[in-house]
């Protein structure tokens, strides 16, 4: 049999084109907030709250609850707000504030799993959880929806609020000085975040979360000169190193969420490559 | 009336007074220069003229109907900013944000504004060009074009020739002082460059711990700059 009727048989299944479509729009959700994330230097509050995710879902499984993310949710929302707030504080020490948390939402996540867990494989359960599901991910009809619902609504809020999230990310002070309030947009950028985050964590797991949405930003930086550039060019690479990374992971029986972000990385290497011979810098 | 009186202001942050007692008033098309060592509440004296909540006691007033939208700011420039990657048109167009109100996108009228302050500031040629390819001096320039955009009445500037070499300091205060002369705004600028930024300025405050300094350039020189150019 070769390639193409291999890939045509898998896609008559339902639920190979459902991973399919939320791959591509998480990344591209995760491409577009990427940007505005490194560039503001915010990077942390992704890699924080990928963590924080772990551990609420941990908790939420062993409450054994019909939908995880009435607990996952919520949780690293209200997070989201805190790092926000702790990463602008010197005073308290926001790094290590944050490190702290990273690494104790982490530790108690696996405490609860294997103190509580009913299931017989809790070091199986922890590594689906921090790294995506090993087989393709199997999706319900219903988290499909609010996988599409969610993305339409964050790509939306992202192209209508465009002008100002600019100002917000060039320069927080003239922003405000303009009118703009910048605490609300950086509130909402977190919110955000966490949103992405959590609807990430099927897809990559929560360890690779942080890859989704700094790799593509990063490569896009490598390679456009403005603004609107490296968002369009994130979004491109993010959504084709998705669909190359699932496809790969489907024909080759490997790992989802570490195949997409090998994938990332090849294609941050070309662009790192194609930026220097074009003399972008 | 004067565009803008400062009464018994003091200023600070909500655990702490910066400075206390400031007494000044500005005119329309005044030139005041800011000076002063670090930290002794330049910055802050910027935010409160801004309305961000830095005024402790006593109160700023605006005369001339002059109001908040009507300054255009120019903050000290940050690291992170300096390679940013974005094009000077986008940088220059965002200095329109203010006057979005409930619109979405920047319409004909706010391009044909960004590009003519663009051309003033001669940046035009650059307009396609990445910011953060640009020297300092140009950098500068891009974002007085984008504080033009904001407003018409008075500029406030933080620091614009920090880290700039001498002769793309003194092609930038030969800007501010076109900007002042010709189309009539006000500058308020803070500044370390004394001796250099004092040539154009109508005023000076001195910024201390000690009482401050309010008074005509003449007066400044003979207190502080002693044996100068007389
Ligand atoms: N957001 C803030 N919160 C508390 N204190 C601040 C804040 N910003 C500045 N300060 C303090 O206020 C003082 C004056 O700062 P600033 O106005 O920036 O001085 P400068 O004259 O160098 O511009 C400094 O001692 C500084 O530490
Ligand atoms: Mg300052």
């Amino acid at each position: 049999m070769n390639l193409f009727e291999l890939l045509g048989r898998y896609f008559s299944y339902e639920f190979v084109w459902f991973a399919l479509i939320v791959g591509v729009l998480i990344s591209l959700c995760s491409a577009l907030f990427g940007v505005v994330l490194v560039l503001k230097r915010f990077s942390f509050i992704g890699d924080g709250l990928s963590h924080v995710a772990f551990g609420a879902l941990a908790i939420a499984t062993v409450l054994e609850l019909t939908d995880n993310m009435l607990i996952v949710l919520p949780v690293t929302v209200i997070c989201a707000i805190l790092l926000l707030g702790m990463g602008r504080n010197a005073k308290i020490k926001g790094d290590a504030a944050i490190a702290m948390l990273s690494a104790g939402a982490l530790a108690v996540g696996y405490l609860i799993m294997s103190l509580f867990s009913s299931s017989g494989n809790v070091a199986g359960d922890v590594c689906s959880t921090l790294f995506g599901s090993f087989a393709i991910i199997t999706l319900s009809r219903a988290e499909v929806i609010l996988c599409v619902v969610m993305s339409v609504v964050v790509i939306a809020l992202f192209v209508l609020l465009y002008n100002r999230i600019f100002a917000v990310t060039f320069d927080e002070a003239f922003a405000s000085a303009s009118g703009v309030r910048t605490s609300l947009y950086n509130l909402l950028i977190a919110v955000i975040t966490a949103v992405i985050i959590v609807l990430a964590m099927n897809l990559v797991g929560s360890l690779l979360i942080s890859a989704l949405v700094i790799f593509p930003a990063l490569s896009a930086m490598r390679v456009a000169r403005t603004f609107k550039g490296v968002v369009i060019t994130a979004a491109v690479v993010s959504t084709l190193c998705a669909l190359i990374g699932i496809l790969v992971a489907i024909l080759a029986s490997t790992p989802v969420g570490p195949t997409v972000v090998a994938v990332d990385i090849v294609a941050f290497g070309l662009c790192f490559a194609a930026g220097k011979v074009m003399k972008i810098e | 009336m004067a565009q803008i009186i400062c009464n018994n202001v003091s200023l600070g942050y909500e655990d702490r007074t910066v400075c206390e007692n400031l007494n000044f008033e500005i005119n329309e098309g005044d030139y005041l220069c800011i000076v002063g060592d670090n930290g002794s509440g330049k910055s802050t004296l910027m935010k409160a003229l801004l309305s961000f909540g830095t005024v402790l006691e006593g109160e700023i007033v605006f005369g001339d109907r002059l109001t908040r939208k009507d300054i255009g700011y120019l903050p000290q420039q940050s690291e992170a900013q300096k390679d940013f990657p974005a094009s000077v048109r986008e940088v220059v167009l965002s200095g329109c944000v203010g006057g979005l109100g409930r619109r979405v996108f920047f319409g004909r009228r706010d391009r044909l504004e960004a590009d003519q302050n663009m051309k003033m500031m001669g940046v035009y040629e650059l307009a396609d060009k990445s910011y953060r390819t640009l020297s300092g001096g140009q950098q500068q320039r891009v974002l007085l074009a984008r504080a033009l955009c904001a407003a018409k009445k008075v500029l406030l500037l933080d620091e614009p020739v920090s880290g700039l070499d001498p002769s793309a300091s003194a092609s930038l205060y030969s800007l501010i002082h076109h900007i002042n002369k010709h189309t009539g705004v006000t500058i308020i600028m803070v500044t370390h460059d004394i001796e250099n930024s004092l040539r154009d300025a109508s005023a000076v405050l001195r910024m201390s711990s000690e009482p401050r300094f309010f008074s005509s350039v003449e007066d400044y020189r003979r207190e502080f700059l002693a044996g100068g150019a007389e």
